[in-house]
């Protein structure tokens, strides 16, 4: 049976609009900017409504489609200017909000935070922010650490990943708070394993208009964590920039540009790597997945215009508060407080 | 500036550029398979497995009891059901997922005929991992 059997139906798709009134022109492209964010709200109306206590029932099924696909343009809107992937945001409100269960919301987050690595990817390798010989020997063990991640996180209880997602998304919000950033690292005894794969480069500041050499230290620990990280972007489904970049940056000496450029890039194999196991696990539902990863991606490039307008701190600073609302429903949600 | 190195363009190795080029045109395949299917899923072009109206029953289950249900098979079991709307809709999926492994197989051979030997063995053993991965050695049991 086809979509096109249910756009026609009472309450449909194609009746819901909003009225037109009369405008000026001085007020036309405000009226126009209100309409959309109108439109929206309602189109993520139904997870609000649905998380407020209404019976799901009562909602279409065509509906919930239709308002993950607004949620996750507002997403991918508000991602790029707060300079974070799309996945870490995806999966718990997705999950807190709508009826799908956790292992699809999982599968589909891994995929959103693959497609965006994936479009960003060709364009951060061309320009020289992600450097393939930094990346590859952290996106090996990273893999390695996603697949055992994601083979973990389907076999857990979902109220035991429910809690442990909350747990791990208020940290999140905390690291995002309080992570100290350095511009221009200062590396003065690289070690030795990033010596022997000759692990620096050379990469031109437009914003200083000098280029910066570098080169890093504390190779193994970083492999180390990328481990880590791995298996938590496995478990969850969650992209790991919010993890990749405080590492490349902070434990391995990486200027900032370069480890927000190269974390984009290891994720596009890191999470195809988790992505794998839940596309051969089964937990897959186009119907979830595909409008995700397309309203992200739209979103993410209406956000990169956005860069101009907008102020990032302030857009972090929502961010944050998204990240601690939705921790706070997964944890809940886990534990039986708020279902 | 890397010593083995031979900057192409703004100090970027060859490879890189070679890499990013496969995976430009890699991804945009995938994003059009991936919009394409899914046109053709919600325009009814071909019949499904889920019908419409059972998704908000299939979508709240656990995979296991989804699978139980639905009658969609585990690891590469779909391509038998490629004339199934929402099966076809996810080949879009599944080429974005193996976008980096032609990208690692040339970056392998370019990393062999340089004599970047440590760089061909980690490239050849992320491929192993992405193969393995693809492979439902580690997923369709």
């Amino acid at each position: 049976m086809g979509m096109r059997n249910y756009n026609g139906a009472p309450g449909g798709p194609l009746q819901w609009r909003l009225p037109r009134r009369p405008m000026n022109n001085n007020r036309h492209t405000a009226h126009h900017r209100l309409r959309g964010w109108a439109a929206l709200f309602a189109l993520t109306s139904p997870a609000l409504a649905c998380a407020a206590g209404a019976p799901e029932a009562a909602v279409p099924w065509w509906l919930w489609p239709l308002a993950l696909f607004g949620v996750c343009f507002v997403l991918g809107m508000i991602a790029v200017p707060a300079g974070i992937g799309g996945g870490v945001l995806f999966v718990p409100i997705v999950s807190g909000f709508f009826p799908f269960h956790l292992d699809f919301v999982r599968g589909a987050g891994l995929l959103v935070a693959l497609a965006s690595a994936l479009a960003a990817g060709p364009g951060l390798l061309r320009g020289g922010l992600a450097d393939l010989r930094l990346a590859l020997p952290l996106t090996l063990l990273a893999s390695v650490g996603a697949i055992i991640g994601a083979l973990v996180g389907l076999a857990l209880p979902t109220a035991v990943v429910e809690v442990a997602l909350g747990i791990t998304i208020l940290c999140i919000a905390v690291l995002m708070w309080s992570a100290k950033r350095s511009e221009f690292p200062d590396v003065t005894r690289p070690d030795s394993l990033g010596v022997a794969l000759r692990i620096c480069g050379v990469f031109h500041d437009a914003q200083s208009g000098r280029d910066v050499d570098w080169r890093v230290h504390r190779t193994p620990l970083g492999i180390g964590l990328f481990a880590g990280v791995g298996v938590l972007a496995g478990v969850f489904g969650l992209g790991a920039g919010w993890a990749n970049v405080p590492v490349l940056n902070l434990v391995m000496g990486v200027p900032l540009k370069v480890s927000a450029g190269t974390s984009g890039f290891i994720l596009s194999i890191v999470d195809s790597a988790a992505a794998w196991v839940y596309i051969n696990k089964g937990a897959l539902l186009a119907i979830i997945a595909v409008p995700s990863v397309i309203g992200i991606m739209l979103g993410a490039f209406i956000g990169a215009r956005l860069l101009r307008v907008l102020r990032a701190s302030a857009i972090r600073r929502l961010v944050i508060a998204m990240l601690l609302l939705a921790g706070a429903r997964a944890l809940m949600k886990g534990m039986g407080w708020w279902t | 500036m890397k010593p083995m190195d031979s900057p192409a363009r703004g100090g970027i190795s060859p490879e890189q550029l070679l890499y990013a080029r496969i995976l430009d045109y890699g991804m945009k395949a995938g994003l059009a398979v991936l919009i394409a299917g899914f046109a053709a899923y919600l325009g009814g072009a071909l019949p499904v497995q889920l019908p419409f109206e059972e998704l908000p029953r299939l979508w709240a289950l656990p995979v296991g009891d989804y699978l139980r249900d639905s009658g969609m098979p585990m690891g590469w079991g779909w391509l038998a059901m490629l004339d199934r709307g929402d099966v076809l809709a996810l080949t879009g999926i599944v080429l974005l997922a193996g976008v980096s492994v032609p990208c690692l197989v040339v970056l392998a051979f370019a990393y062999a005929g340089r004599g970047d030997w440590a760089y061909f063995g980690i490239a050849l053993a992320l491929i192993g991992v992405l193969v393995l991965a693809a492979s439902g050695v580690f997923g369709s049991h």
